[in-house]
């Protein structure tokens, strides 16, 4: 069948600067250049073309643009190029449309109509160049109230997880992302002083040194959920549903489950990794109960359980529920958060913004008396180090970082993590592209990124005059909106700016 | 103090058929303070343990590392031997749901009924029951290699048994079945994409999902039926003889992919 789909892209070589080195040939994962040793040309398929921006990069003579094919249609505000092209897709597929990454969508993003506070005259802010500043973070259950005998604490206090900077990186499974992905990850997170994620894909022997910084996934599919995984862990979560696709599961398709894959998850390789929409043991809140305590039981009561749920219209109730279900850390994850492979439709129209979410949890939590018992943790779209700074400010304990921490690696957003054959070596098992990152330099990039961020959230906290992030957590005075309506202050908690 | 006191052990350890035997009543204990007994046993190289008055306890023999021996006298509680490692449980009673949930090696065997969601996700080990299952039994079973989960059902089971099913062994034997009786089960194995079932008794085609065939068993597959069934005659009383001259039939998935073509790219 002829397809009506027109290039996204067009390519532009400035013939006059190429070289013909073929780097560009050779770089592209999705066959748009080639060398035609004939004419002694380079030409390009640009309906192959995604705007990964790879052979524009690595073109030793910047003699490369990508430049986004206009497609002048006559206007239409409703029948946009997308729109029509969805169509044109389904209808040459008769299938069910798969993107990567987050929504990309023009929903209101609640980080840019907050505004920080600082110090002026009335208390004085500090410099956090000369004074000391503490991000340390503590993830875990805290006590209702504490005792002392004397001067030694009575209280017996629940697992807690220290975290120096408040910045985790977010569940990336092996399968879905590369194992030096996974390494880059590991090795920055523990450098760090923070943690990363295995995701739902078990966890490769290889990786199991940097257990004490590791978060292990216990999702739907199960895959490599054995003692060992258990036992390496520093923290355990279960995942009740992602942000990019709220009440759907997964499935890692056949193909990028090579001899490696098979072996971390262990299921024959070339099979599909099925994970199903909901863990057919947890049917409702007491039956989270259940398996947090299947899992405190399985590791004797010596971790922390944390349990994951996209951001839905009732994010509040259930995580009442979570928290009296035994949970000791709760992730939110929210409408932009990201995947490595997922329904179009369900990643732009399912879910509700994170910070929305974040400020009805924390809300919900208070009004209970039950805040202290649990932490929080938000994920989707953090961007920043404002976000971060935002996100403690509305309620948030820490934060989990992917799509930054993918950009940090390379990625530039094309969505085409689905097809696993990113051509920066991200979100594949290609053994040739996932070369394309060395956890030597990755880790490096992630350290340098953290190291950025936490200078920045230093310095924010300085200009407010605090010098502890603790300060911060759930301070919402130090909120303002912008440009909000009556019921968006009200539901985030702030005040207008101004007032 | 007085708990601690009431739940000490009622007789101390001895030498019983070669093995440390050493019985537990469980009357007053919580799952955590069981847990907690059975871990400190088996960390002195306690190698059989006896269970006595269980009333429902969840998770008993979960984390357990140890190839140790315990017999439960009651009803245990949901998730007996989640996450399970090595150890053989014996259960003289029936067992409630989300029994083997996850397992990794081991034996379960249950001289009674099991709830539902039996042997959801295991990975290894053997879990063999003596009448009827839930719902869902062997859901999203796995295999690896030399690690294949093992299920042997004496009756019959609900809907969605072996749904979504990857890997492992699953076999129902329809003991209790009447003349002219069907299996219970619908949707069977819905979503199967790797593993075998073998069913004794009768069902029929549309009782079976869309993803799985049927087929006479090969050579290959009679050595697995007749090791599963000696083995649950053995634990049972049975006569495997008997019950291995009537006809056996094998479900196997369609498909690897079940789903891979439900998306446009």
């Amino acid at each position: 069948m002829k397809t009506y789909l027109p290039p996204r892209f067009i390519v532009e070589r400035d013939d006059s600067r190429c070289i013909r080195c073929e780097v560009c040939v050779n770089q592209c994962s999705f066959d748009v250049h080639s060398y035609d040793p004939e004419d002694d040309e380079l030409r390009s398929r640009e309906e192959n073309c995604v705007g990964c921006h790879r052979c524009v990069v690595f073109c030793p003579t910047k003699a490369l643009t990508i430049r986004r094919n206009p497609l002048d249609y006559r206007e239409n505000y409703n029948w946009r190029p997308e729109v029509i092209e969805d169509i044109i897709k389904q209808s040459e597929t008769g299938g069910v449309l798969l993107t990567g990454m987050g929504n990309d969508k023009s929903y209101r993003i609640y980080w840019d109509h907050l505004v920080l506070n600082a110090s002026q005259v009335t208390n004085p802010s500090i410099d956090p160049l000369r004074e000391p500043m503490e991000l340390t973070t503590y993830l875990g259950r805290k006590p209702d109230k504490v005792e002392f005998d004397g001067t030694r604490l009575k209280t017996e206090l629940a697992h807690q997880v220290k975290l120096e900077v408040p910045v985790m990186f977010s569940a990336m499974s092996y399968g879905a992302v590369s194992l030096n992905v996974q390494e880059s990850l590991a090795r920055a997170a523990t450098e760090t002083g923070t943690l990363w994620n295995t995701g739902e894909g078990g966890l490769h022997p290889h990786l199991y040194k940097y257990g004490d910084n590791t978060v292990v996934q216990v999702a739907s599919g199960r895959f490599g959920v054995h003692p060992k995984y258990l036992d390496i862990a520093r923290v355990i979560e279960i995942k009740i549903g992602q942000g990019a696709k709220p009440g759907i599961g997964g499935h890692l398709p056949g193909e990028k489950v090579t001899a490696e894959v098979a072996m971390t998850r262990m299921i024959p390789p070339g099979t599909d990794a099925l994970s199903p929409a909901p863990q057919h043991d947890i049917y409702s809140i007491e039956d989270l109960a259940q398996l947090v305590y299947a899992l405190k039981e399985a590791t004797d009561y010596t971790k922390p359980v944390a349990v994951k749920i996209a951001a839905v219209h009732n994010s509040a109730a259930i995580a009442s529920g979570m928290v009296r279900a035994g949970a000791d850390i709760i992730v939110l994850d929210g409408l932009r958060g990201a995947t490595g492979a997922a329904p179009k439709v369900i990643r732009d129209n399912v879910g509700i913004p994170i910070e929305l979410a974040l400020a009805a949890v924390d809300d919900r939590l208070r009004q209970e008396g039950i805040r202290n018992q649990v932490s929080i943790v938000v994920a989707g779209g953090i961007r920043n180090c404002g976000d971060v700074a935002k996100a403690i400010a509305l309620g948030a304990d820490a934060v989990y970082i992917g799509t930054a921490a993918l950009v940090a690696l390379g990625c530039t957003l094309c969505q085409q993590c689905h097809t696993g054959r990113c051509a920066w070596g991200i979100c594949t098992t290609d053994p040739r592209l996932s070369k394309r990152v060395n956890p030597d330099i990755g880790a490096r990039r992630l350290c340098n990124l953290l190291r950025g961020w936490s200078l920045e959230l230093k310095d924010i906290l300085g200009g407010m005059g605090i010098n502890a992030l603790e300060s911060l957590r759930g301070n919402r005075l130090h909120l303002r909106g912008i440009g909000l309506t009556d019921t968006e202050l009200e539901i985030l908690g702030v005040r207008m700016a101004g007032s | 103090m007085q708990r601690e006191q009431s739940t000490e052990l009622i007789a101390t350890s001895g030498w019983l058929g070669g093995s440390k035997t050493t019985r537990v009543d469980a009357s007053e204990l919580s799952h955590r303070e069981l847990n907690t007994k059975l871990r400190a046993l088996v960390s002195t190289g306690v190698q059989k343990i006896e269970l006595l008055n269980v009333s429902g306890q969840r998770y008993i023999g979960t984390g357990l590392r140890a190839p140790v021996e315990i017999d439960i006298f009651g009803t245990p509680g949901n998730d007996l031997g989640a996450f399970m490692d090595g150890a053989k449980v014996v259960v003289y009673g029936n067992a409630q749901d989300g029994c083997g949930n996850t397992m990794n090696s081991g034996e379960i065997v249950i001289h009674g009924h099991a709830g539902d969601i039996l042997g959801l996700s295991a990975r290894g080990g053997k879990l063999f029951v003596k009448e009827n299952v839930g719902y869902r039994a062997g859901i999203h079973m796995k295999e690896y290699v030399d690690k294949k989960p093992m299920i042997v059902i004496g009756g019959t089971a609900q809907d969605f048994l072996g749904e979504y099913m990857a890997g492992g062994v699953l076999m129902v034997l329809g003991l209790g079945l009447k003349e002219g009786e069907r299996h219970r089960t619908n949707f069977v194995a819905t979503g199967m994409h790797g593993g075998v079932i073998y069913l004794r008794g009768q069902i029929e085609q549309f009782q079976l999902g869309k993803e799985v065939g049927v087929a006479e068993p090969d050579k290959v597959d009679y050595l697995v039926i007749h090791q599963l069934v000696a083995e649950f005659a053995y634990h049972f009383g049975y006569d495997a003889e008997k019950i291995l001259q009537d006809r056996f039939i094998k479900l196997f998935p369609l498909y690897l992919r079940p789903y891979g073509r439900l998306y446009a790219y």
